[in-house]
């Protein structure tokens, strides 16, 4: 298969000459960030760190990391480090606790934003002549807006669908032909299912890529897609603190996300310690954007474990490799391709008054797509006897946990004592989705 | 072909440079922007070892160079055109074309090679060759500045630093120099490191650039990136000004 490379000058560069690249564009970034970022300027002040202590790669690990607490504390603009009038886009990551927070672009980071994304489609295959569909929901969510800028740039013909409404998507994939699909893999199990359901043969489709991220998957459900859409199905990275999609993807090798150096230096720690590990290692990946103006993020960690391949790759491209995300250092977990965290849940139950519960989260696939159940133990405040009481106080709890995560979830009332608990904590979540 | 770690240089207490990183690929024409006293000239200064550099490292063609006296880098194949041009104004126009070949000429090279690189000067800038008998001080600022180029490539660089080759000339002077250095680029692949004050015209012909603020890189990019970039274009291409002198 013919291996087509969008910025061959950088995505297969020679790693000496990466490493300049990468100093200076490091050492150019601690300046614009210590002089236009008061919260850097801050934490690099207390350690008694300038920016011309960096001298090598090496003396990143000296500098602070950044966590997303650090950019709820800025909210919402605190982490810009241009004007706002310089910023011609701003988009938000999916609701953690409390704030939600903000990422600002200028004209210059959505070209870069969509030259990276261009990299990874490329790698999967995408060309001027494709027709690309894409699943992800349009509006604060950078996936969407990621893989549009950056189809356009390839010069694909671009369908933005936007997510959900599964009839119209097949209709319009059979009549527009669309050849390359972009959405959740678990949407994209879902498209596979309905067109069992409708009769359709997807060979009689023109579909020939999928690009799927925005969530954790598997090789299994890599095959499962593969084979029944019959496409060529690759994973992508990103998060919107550090850019959104596009801070790596897949070649066609499908051995692991070519992390783009150029534009993010990666390292991995150990979540609990903190202490940088050996390349290899598993541990949490921290991220340092070396080329973005507006949102410059030093040491972010982006809380997934993975690891890092330094060998070279079949496909010419020098840039290190991570591994599939494994899982989080901390408990968010991902349902519908929205992050959720126990603890939010916990705030709204500590909310609703005289509820204080053990409760507990049971995640499952149904088909496949998510569903979330909270189960919580009946206490003396929370007990009804009338059904129609228990019902409305249901509804209630479901109503206001729907409002605070964007997810919906079925809640349960469950015996007392009968959530199992470990040394006095309740064990909070059950993950039973086959990843 | 040029790479720079961390270079700091100093005059007096004065910390001009801090931590400067840098690197040329060959064939390439880079160009340093920044205010007065960012720094610019100093880094063409401390490549050709005019100013010492304290700290960093200088490699060039792989083989590092800091430390090694001017005569030597120039024999290794970087000429620098200096600011102000800096012509030997008592000399003839020729006399000052083959002091750019000295090093050479003690080298022992035939005088036939150094008189076939200055009938090419003489291609390149015919004035020079009308003027080729003239004393080289009663040339106008744009034929000197000629002869300054004309001088620096008679020890065939591989690198030229030329420093602020428009500064002081009329805007058609202007265009032909920088005609020349885009011609020397594309038929000999001479790689040019420049200095402008003229950050529009120099953006427009170099490959890459960097922004320099107070003696620090605060950006890199491709020339049509920094030409886009506001922040380059409020502080150095007078965005909101109507360009006076320049189209």
């Amino acid at each position: 298969m013919q291996q087509l490379i969008w910025e061959a000058e950088y995505e297969c560069m020679p790693r000496e000459d990466l490493a300049q690249l990468q100093l200076e564009r490091l050492q150019a970034t601690l300046n614009r960030a210590y002089k236009n970022v008061t919260c850097y300027r801050n934490k690099f002040n207390e350690l008694g760190i300038v920016p011309e202590d960096v001298q090598s790669l090496d003396d990143l690990r000296k500098l602070p990391f950044t966590t997303k607490e650090d950019l709820r504390l800025n909210y919402p603009y605190g982490m810009f480090a241009v004007p706002l009038r310089e910023v011609v886009r701003i988009h938000s990551s999916s609701g953690t606790t409390g704030k939600p927070t903000v990422v600002g672009y200028t004209r210059h980071d959505i070209k870069t934003w969509s030259n990276l994304v261009a990299r990874f489609m490329t790698a999967a295959g995408v060309t001027h002549d494709d027709v690309v569909q894409i699943a992800f929901g349009y509006g604060l969510f950078t996936g969407a807006f990621g893989l549009h800028y950056a189809a356009e740039t390839i010069g694909a013909s671009v369908i933005p669908m936007s997510s959900g409404n599964t009839e119209k998507q097949i209709m319009i994939m059979q009549d527009y032909r669309s050849t390359a699909l972009v959405c959740t893999p678990s949407y994209a199990i879902t498209l596979a299912d309905r067109m069992e359901k409708m009769g359709i043969d997807p060979k009689t489709l023109s579909l020939r890529i999928g690009l799927f991220g925005g969530e954790p998957w598997s090789d299994a459900m890599r095959r499962e897609i593969e084979e029944r859409l019959h496409i060529s199905a690759t994973d992508n990275y990103g998060l919107s603190e550090v850019i959104g999609p596009g801070v790596a993807g897949e070649c066609q090798g499908k051995c692991g996300m070519h992390i783009f150096e150029d534009a993010f230096i990666p390292e991995i720690i150990d979540p609990d310690t903190c202490q940088l590990l050996p390349p290899g290692s598993v541990g949490e990946l921290v991220l340092t954007t070396i080329n973005k103006e507006a949102f410059p993020m030093i040491r972010y960690r982006t809380r997934d474990i993975t690891s890092l391949d330094y060998t070279p790759c079949s496909c010419g491209r020098t840039m290190v490799r991570m591994k599939k995300t494994m899982g989080r250092s901390d408990d968010m977990l991902i349902i519908k391709g929205v992050n959720v965290f126990p603890s939010q849940i916990e705030e709204v139950l500590f909310a609703i008054e005289g509820c204080e519960p053990h409760y507990q989260l049971v995640v499952d696939r149904k088909g496949a797509l998510d569903v979330l159940e909270v189960r919580i133990e009946v206490t003396e405040n929370i007990f009804f006897d009338e059904m129609k009481k228990q019902k409305a106080f249901l509804e209630m709890v479901e109503k206001r946990i729907e409002s605070t995560l964007g997810v919906g979830a079925t809640v349960k009332l469950v015996e007392p004592n009968s959530i199992p608990r470990h040394e006095g904590k309740a064990d909070r979540v059950i993950d039973k989705r086959r990843l | 072909m040029l790479k720079i770690t961390n270079i700091n240089t100093y005059y007096g207490q004065v910390h001009a440079l801090k931590n400067i990183s840098l690197h040329l690929i060959a064939g390439e024409i880079v160009t340093l922007i920044g205010a007065n006293g960012a720094g610019k000239t100093t880094i063409l200064n401390s490549i050709s070892a005019v100013t010492p550099v304290k700290g960093g490292e200088i490699h060039f063609s792989g083989n590092p160079i800091q430390g090694l006296a001017p005569d030597r880098i120039v024999s290794l194949g970087i000429s620098q055109v200096p600011e102000g041009r800096q012509v030997f104004k008592p000399l003839s126009v020729e006399d000052n074309l083959e002091l750019g070949a000295y090093l050479r000429f003690r080298a022992r090279e035939g005088r036939g090679a150094i008189r076939h690189d200055l009938e090419e000067i003489y291609t390149l800038f015919p004035r020079l060759k009308e003027r080729r008998r003239q004393m080289a001080g009663t040339l106008s600022g744009g034929e000197q500045q000629m002869l300054a180029i004309g001088r620096a490539l008679m020890a065939r660089p591989k690198l030229l630093l030329l420093d602020e080759p428009s500064m002081g000339l009329a805007p058609l002077v202007v265009q032909e120099i920088f005609g020349v250095i885009d011609n020397l680029r594309r038929e000999k692949g001479t790689t040019v490191l420049l200095v402008e004050q003229n950050a529009k015209a120099a953006l427009k012909m170099a490959d890459r650039g960097y922004v320099l603020e107070t003696g620090k890189v605060i950006l890199e990019g491709s020339a049509s990136e920094l030409l886009e970039n506001k922040e380059v274009q409020r502080a150095y291409l007078g965005r909101d000004k109507k360009e006076v002198w320049e189209r």
